[in-house]
């Protein structure tokens, strides 16, 4: 079974008098563990498809299954559950809370579902560790460099351990070496099992994924399995 | 989530923005203050005339000569033209009740008082022994007048603290003589100089047995008769016990009137709890403008964080877990409001206090419970359209802006 199965997708939006076709007649499937990159120009819908993939936003037709559940039937509060044991969400301006250390970042969506404290703290620390932040937990987004808080918010995405991560430009607002390991990061989450989706302007970045998709105009244009070059 | 994490997580936001959050507390604290030091002074002013009124003696039943056409009750009770006296036998006869446990009446007058050339122009009260029991008067020096027959009229005369300052000097005074009119009266004792109720000064007093008064001032008629009834509960059964004897002994006329100390002091402790409650809603109103407030405060900090509450719904958070989030900062903000408020108005209490010794300044406890209840309730009930408005917010939107 998929873990991501899209039916007649389409997203439509209402700007003024006209109509504005966001998605229209989507159809993918995406398997447990891929890699796949999510491509193509400005306005051509990839944002939109993958905020609808991790049910930020709904389709306004069309069936969308995660995991063999339709997602489109469900109210506010099972997608928030779904969102916050499957899904995970790097973005290109971090979204980081400025208020609160890289630590209370990560420990957020622990906090959300409940887990008791000590189980949190270790988990946080461990996964800051492992993203080579042992030494900036306690540090301010201020106080961090773009990739160190890219990695937090990576962290933050995953500590829930899900299956899908969705990054929409995480190497957009970094500068080359520090996307390298912003993707180094993201390969490697990928290599352990989860499942993952990055929307990217960057061909090279693109380039690096086994399953290619390209957008214009809210339709799928081109889909590309391949080994990686 | 777990209640500390929410509280921790609120109270982080809060302490983000100290100079928001010192102006949200002192708009609250303002609030909650002015509710405490009014009801206090509010409440510190019954006490002070139920006091008063108590310190007349508790239980009391007061028969008063003429019938009131008033339904008030006041102590400025007609003085009917065209009724019997009210005399010193009807007075004895009150005494016969289980119910009631001392009767003094009253003959009131004014006369000069003469001592070793010295002359005063005083009160005098003319009474007997349980006088002193039924005013809660002290003695201070001697004794109070004498247990006899309230018929007869012995020379004795007991004084005020004043009266005796003015006449008798540092010299002594019990033992020493004084002329009242054409009578020369022996003073066997001083009155207490605390003993100050409403209505008489018992400072400048001259009391002597009923009996000496009457023939003093040429009287058979009781200025008033007090009872002291056995309870608060026998009391209606003592004055309708009065009501009943007096008018068997006046000829079937109703020519007295009978009041209680309770209705006089249940009509002060009536308006004083209006007064108090009058001022407490209107320094609510202040509590209601805080919360206007707060409501602002928090509907800017939404429009602020909206990149974090769309952050928040990314990995997972329900739109109840994001109202419950903005409303704790809300419920936490009134609440500091509301401690530092009890702090401000229990300070401004005792400031008052210490200018002002008279009064004495406990807000009522209610009050206190009040202000605080309301001010986290205020913060509570117009922190809600704020914290909806977050839980609303479109994630897609929210996370666009930057």
């Amino acid at each position: 079974m998929s873990l991501i199965c899209l039916k007649n997708i389409q997203r439509i939006f209402q700007v003024g008098d006209e109509r504005v076709y966001a998605l229209r007649d989507v159809d993918l499937s995406i398997e447990h563990g891929e890699y796949l990159s999510l491509m193509g120009p400005s306005g051509s819908g990839k944002s939109t498809l993958l905020n609808l993939l991790g049910l930020l936003d709904r389709p306004s037709a069309g069936v969308y299954e995660l995991d063999g559940r339709d997602t489109t039937s469900m109210d506010d509060v099972e997608q928030a559950a779904v969102r916050a044991k499957k899904i995970g969400f790097v973005f290109q301006f971090f979204q980081l809370v400025p208020r609160l250390t890289a630590f209370e970042n990560v420990e957020l969506p622990l906090m959300l579902s409940g887990d008791p404290v000590g189980a949190r703290r270790e988990r946080v620390s461990a996964i800051l560790e492992a993203t080579g932040l042992g030494d900036r937990m306690h540090h301010r987004p201020d106080q961090l460099s773009g990739g160190q808080r890219q990695r937090v918010a990576i962290a933050r995405a995953t500590v829930t351990g899900p299956e899908l991560i969705l990054a929409d430009e995480p190497t957009g607002n970094l500068d080359s070496s520090s996307g390298r390991e912003v993707i180094a990061i993201l390969e490697k989450l990928n290599s352990d099992g989860m499942t993952l989706i990055v929307v990217t302007h960057d061909a090279d970045i693109g380039r690096r994924a086994q399953r290619r998709l390209s957008m214009i105009d809210g339709r799928i244009a081109a889909d590309v399995h391949e080994a990686p070059s | 989530m777990r209640f500390l994490d929410v509280i921790r997580f609120s109270f982080h936001s809060i302490e983000r923005t100290p100079g928001r959050t010192a102006l949200m507390l002192l708009a609250m604290g303002i609030g909650v203050a002015a509710v405490i030091v009014l009801t206090g002074l509010g409440e510190a002013a019954r006490r002070y005339v139920t006091d008063e009124f108590t310190s007349l003696g508790t239980n009391l039943v007061i028969i008063i000569p003429g019938k009131s056409e008033t339904t008030g009750g006041m102590l400025t009770a007609g003085f009917g033209g065209t009724t019997r006296d009210l005399t010193i036998d009807d007075a004895f006869a009150l005494t016969r009740n289980s119910q009631v446990v001392r009767v003094a009446p009253i003959v009131v007058g004014a006369a000069g008082v003469q001592h070793a050339g010295l002359e005063r122009e005083v009160p005098i009260f003319g009474t007997t022994t349980d006088m002193l029991t039924i005013r809660r008067w002290q003695i201070s020096d001697g004794q109070f007048l004498p247990r006899t027959d309230w018929s007869r009229s012995s020379p004795v005369a007991v004084i005020g603290a004043k009266v005796r300052s003015e006449l008798f000097g540092k010299g002594p005074a019990v033992g020493g003589f004084l002329r009242v009119g054409e009578q020369r009266f022996r003073v066997i004792g001083v009155l207490s100089p605390e003993g100050r109720s409403i209505g008489v000064d018992t400072e400048e007093l001259v009391i002597v047995p009923v009996a000496a008064a009457m023939s003093l001032f040429d009287t058979q008629s009781m200025f008033r008769v007090l009872i002291e009834a056995h309870s608060r509960e026998s009391l209606p059964a003592v004055k309708e016990f009065a009501r009943r004897t007096i008018r068997a002994r006046h000829r079937d006329e109703e020519d007295v009137t009978v009041i209680t100390q309770d209705a006089v002091l249940d009509t002060f402790d009536q308006i004083f709890t209006a007064l108090t409650l009058a001022v407490g809603g209107i320094a609510g109103i202040s509590l209601a403008v805080a919360g206007v407030l707060i409501m602002n405060v928090m509907l800017v900090a939404v429009s602020q964080r909206t990149n974090e509450v769309g952050v928040l719904k990314a990995i997972g958070a329900t739109p109840t877990q994001i109202t419950t989030l903005f409303l704790a900062e809300a419920a936490l903000l009134s609440l500091f409001g509301a401690v530092l408020g009890l702090g401000l108005g229990l300070g401004g209490g005792w400031l008052v206090m210490y200018f002002l010794p008279a009064l004495n300044m406990a807000p009522p406890v209610w009050a206190v419970a009040a202000g605080v209840g309301m001010a986290v309730a205020t913060g509570l009930v117009f922190g809600i359209t704020p914290a909806r408005r977050a839980a609303r917010l479109d994630p897609v939107l929210a996370l666009a802006r930057h």
